[in-house]
């Protein structure tokens, strides 16, 4: 035992150093952040935000749904100032709990109503699109449905693939429910497993089969065709878009709130402005490929600007709520 | 029937007579550190608990509703034929490398041990990729027989192969240390008798090593019942996936509370019937004197078949993941230098040996109990310390978020509490080397250290402590390589910023990028080789009868 507290001091001893390093730089102020977002995709962004604003982040990184489960046990001792959730299921979770504090109307003035809670509890920092990924050697643009409930038609049999335990394939599947009602929704899962698609373990090797030629189509989130191509090279996949308000244009939102209990709202708030304002609005288009969600910000190269995508009227706010009955759904006809 | 009146009536009532009496009482520091550690292990039975009793009674409806008992029964079959093929496959594998002239049985004991280091779900990853439906296998298949697409190996039989290949090595190792506490001199009468080898294997070997499986398919068994990675990957929904599913999709953690108490009590099974498989057989060597080495097999015309057998099993459950995870860290290497990660090497070694060193310490309590003083306190004791290890990782991490930030908040976020959460995670791993070993030591050298007129602590510490040791460290051992792999726990409780290489695989795979994630992987691997290949490179030379 005399040796496990040896090492434990030693521990202790190390964590010290290896928190405390980055707040020695004076009395600047630290933000807590709880990211379910890669560490991959928004280092960058947190790195400008510490230079720019001088306050540090403390970024814990984590899955989206298992921080918001946290955060809930922690309750009033929370030491998380913000959480930067992955998805608007997670952000609906912790705001339905009564865990966010209001966020300024000023704050989120520049931002679309689609992409932010009607009680501004919580706001997207960026957009994205489900599309059918779609491999060009195999088929032409017009070979492609109007529907993505067509999937389920046996034509496609042993043609898509998709990953089921994604979060934002599973969002779909609950915004499917909220838009066609579960009969819909069973009915065309029930016909996309029986034409015994591939799947996948998350939306990049999905789109690595197409690439592959290993499916013809992967139902993925849009930008992940770039990812690929900026390690690949040259791929042949194209993004297929569905128009007229089909599930299958999903638009969904990454997004952030700030905890009721932070002790430092203030810095909070200038966080949440900062990936909500210009850095962060010119960020996400370059780094990740993600749609800015604030007026007045490009859309990224290549990609058709987000006012033509047809996108089916879903209030986020509500995926929350469904996302269960839409687990149970996968899980009934063997997707999970 | 020679194993049966040698190896239990006859020999325990001797034992027993010898004692003149019941079991002892337990000294009563041992009982109080047996109720501290039990006290610390119920910290996530106590959480779900408090949690379960908070819902309200639409909570209760979805849990009874045909599919939870569909999913328990689930479960417990999958626990059933993964034990059942750890055993199949462990039992052997200790046999050929430890007791036989098997060519190669000093790698082979290595190659054995080894998978215990591929976590499963980086496992079930490799088994997806190379034998999955258009995976390697099909790719060579398809140039000379046309196979465009094999069939569909998740589900069932995927879950159940990457499970047993990957945890297989818990009986291999507990069986390969019991055989090499066997007496000899049980076999040796065997062939006095007339047995044929594989008669003495039959009636005698295999019985008195009966403890030594059980407590390696008793790891096994719990292993199953929580795993996540594995049964998700391969697509077999199981009670622990209904408990994540809870947790995933609604905010109401009343449910998955009492899904986790479920689970909890099918553990509980599990252990009644390790309990009744370890039977009420004691193995003690009456004999004088030193125990001689035993002997070898000569497998003559079986030698072939055997090294077949040790090869394939090396061949699918060694060779493979580390192709595959060889295959993406070339790819990496081709893009750039990857990244080492060093410091989360450090890391990962400095709170899995603190976890192993802790877990020890409190376990010896719990196996001296269980060992020592069989009774009803020493049984309460045992289960209640088995309990963490049968529930999933995010459970027994949500419970010390809730219990920490409520009581202790100074400790929430802080590697003390990473540490403890591994304790109570993996305890059974290092109660259960130790108490086989401690049940070999046999309390007649503890009477005669006592009747040498030593004191009860003298005699612990002179006399138990050494022989028990070799427990200790293949328990430390096993407690730190599983604590090198765990990850939920270590993602909900360490102090922010801190990463170990199980983070950093994450990190890399939920980000898409293999590359990423075969770095620290493969030296999450190779690190772990090192405690693995002491205690196997232990276990082989002691059994191969070369004793200083």
């Amino acid at each position: 035992m005399a040796g496990a507290l040896v090492l434990l001091t030693l521990a202790a001893a190390a964590c010290d150093d290896g928190t405390s390093a980055g707040a020695s730089g004076g009395a600047e102020e630290t933000l807590t952040i709880y990211s379910g977002r890669e560490e991959e995709y928004v280092e960058g962004l947190f790195e400008d935000f510490e230079k720019s604003e001088g306050i540090d982040l403390e970024v814990r990184y984590g899955d989206s749904a298992e921080l918001a489960a946290t955060l809930a046990e922690e309750g009033e001792a929370s030491p998380a100032d913000v959480f930067f959730s992955q998805d608007a299921g997670s952000l609906g979770a912790v705001a339905g709990a009564g865990l966010f504090a209001e966020i300024d109307e000023e704050v989120l003035g520049s931002i679309d109503e689609r992409f932010r809670s009607p009680e501004n509890l919580w706001v997207g920092t960026s957009a994205r699109a489900r599309v059918a990924a779609y491999n060009t050697e195999a088929l032409a643009a017009e070979d492609m449905p109007d529907s993505v409930l067509d999937f389920a038609e046996p034509e496609w049999e042993g043609r898509i693939g998709f990953p089921p335990t994604n979060a934002s394939f599973q969002a779909f599947v609950a915004a499917l429910i909220l838009l066609e009602g579960e009969d819909t929704a069973t009915e065309f899962l029930e016909g996309l497993v029986a034409n015994e698609p591939l799947l996948y373990e998350d939306n990049e090797a999905t789109l690595r089969a197409v690439a592959d030629g290993e499916v013809e189509v992967g139902l993925v989130n849009h930008y992940y065709l770039y990812e690929v191509a900026a390690e690949e090279g040259d791929i042949p996949v194209a993004n297929h878009f569905f128009d007229g308000g089909d599930p299958g244009a999903l638009v969904n939102v990454a997004g952030v709130g700030i905890l009721a209990t932070t002790d430092g709202p203030d810095a909070a708030r200038r966080f949440v402005e900062y990936v909500t304002g210009e850095p962060g609005q010119t960020y996400f288009p370059e780094a990740t490929h993600e749609y800015p969600v604030a007026e007045g910000f490009n859309a990224p190269e290549d990609l058709p600007p987000l006012d033509d995508i047809e996108a089916p009227e879903v209030d986020l706010s509500d995926l929350a709520g469904t996302l269960e009955p839409a687990l149970e759904l996968m899980a009934e006809v063997g997707l999970l | 029937m020679i194993s049966a009146p040698l190896g239990r009536g006859r020999r325990a009532g001797a034992v027993a007579r010898l004692r003149g009496q019941g079991p002892r009482r337990p000294p009563l520091a041992l009982r109080l550190s047996g109720l501290a550690v039990a006290a610390l292990m119920v910290v996530p039975l106590v959480y779900l608990v408090v949690r379960a009793w908070g819902g309200d009674s639409g909570s209760w409806e979805l849990i009874l509703r045909g599919r939870t008992v569909w999913l328990a029964l689930r479960s417990a079959g999958l626990a059933a034929a993964v034990t059942a093929g750890a055993v199949a496959l462990g039992v052997p594998l200790a046999w050929l490398t430890t007791r036989t002239d098997l060519p190669g049985r000093r790698a082979f004991a290595v190659a054995a041990a080894l998978p215990l280091v591929i976590p499963s779900y980086i496992g079930a990853f490799a088994i997806l990729s190379a034998l999955g439906p258009r995976g390697m296998l099909q790719e060579m298949l398809e140039g000379p027989l046309g196979v465009e697409r094999l069939p569909d190996i998740s589900g069932f039989f995927g879950a159940w192969l990457a499970l047993m290949l990957f945890t297989y090595p818990y009986v291999f190792l507990t069986v390969a240390a019991g055989i090499r506490g066997l007496d000899p001199s049980f076999e040796d009468a065997g062939r006095a008798l007339g047995r044929s080898p594989w008669g003495v294997f039959r009636k005698i070997t295999l019985p008195l090593l009966k403890p030594s499986i059980a407590a390696g398919g008793l790891l096994v068994a719990l292993y199953t019942l929580h795993d996540f990675g594995a049964v998700s990957l391969m697509r077999f929904s199981v009670f622990t996936q209904a408990i994540y599913l809870q947790y995933r999709g609604s905010f109401d953690r009343t449910p998955a509370a009492i899904l986790s108490l479920m689970l909890a009590a099918l553990a509980v099974g599990v252990l009644v019937l390790e309990q009744s498989a370890r039977g009420r057989a004691r193995y003690y060597r009456s004999g004088s004197g030193s125990k001689k080495p035993l002997g070898r097999l000569e497998l003559g015309r079986w030698k072939l078949p055997a090294v077949l057998f040790c090869s394939a099993v090396a061949g699918v459950a060694l060779v493979l993941p580390l192709s595959v995870i060889g295959f993406w860290l070339l790819r990496g290497l081709a893009a750039g230098a990857p990244q080492v990660a060093w410091s989360a090497a450090g890391a990962s070694v400095l709170v899995s040996a603190a976890g192993a060193t802790v877990a020890v310490g409190a376990a010896l309590p719990v196996a001296l109990l269980a060992a020592r003083h069989p009774g009803p306190g020493s049984v309460v004791t045992e289960r209640l310390a088995y309990s963490g290890y049968a529930l999933p990782g995010i459970v027994v991490a949500l419970a010390f978020v809730f219990m920490t930030t409520s009581a202790v908040p100074w400790l929430y976020q802080s590697l003390p509490l990473v540490v403890l959460a591994y304790v109570v995670l993996f305890l059974p791993q290092a109660a259960e080397p130790l108490r086989a070993a401690l049940l070999q030591v046999g309390p007649r050298i503890e009477e005669a250290g006592r009747a040498l007129g030593r004191s009860r602590r003298t005699v612990f510490v002179r006399l138990v402590a050494p022989l028990a040791a070799r427990g200790a460290l293949a328990g430390a051992a096993l407690v730190f390589l599983t604590a090198m792999k765990e990850l939920p726990a270590t993602l909900l409780l360490r102090p922010t910023g801190f990463e170990t290489l199980a983070t950093r695989v994450w990190t890399g795979a939920t980000a898409g990028l293999y590359s990423n994630a075969a770095v620290p992987a493969a030296l999450l691997i190779a690190i772990s080789t090192v405690p693995l290949y002491l205690v196997a490179r232990r276990v082989e030379a002691e059994a191969g009868g070369g004793r200083p």
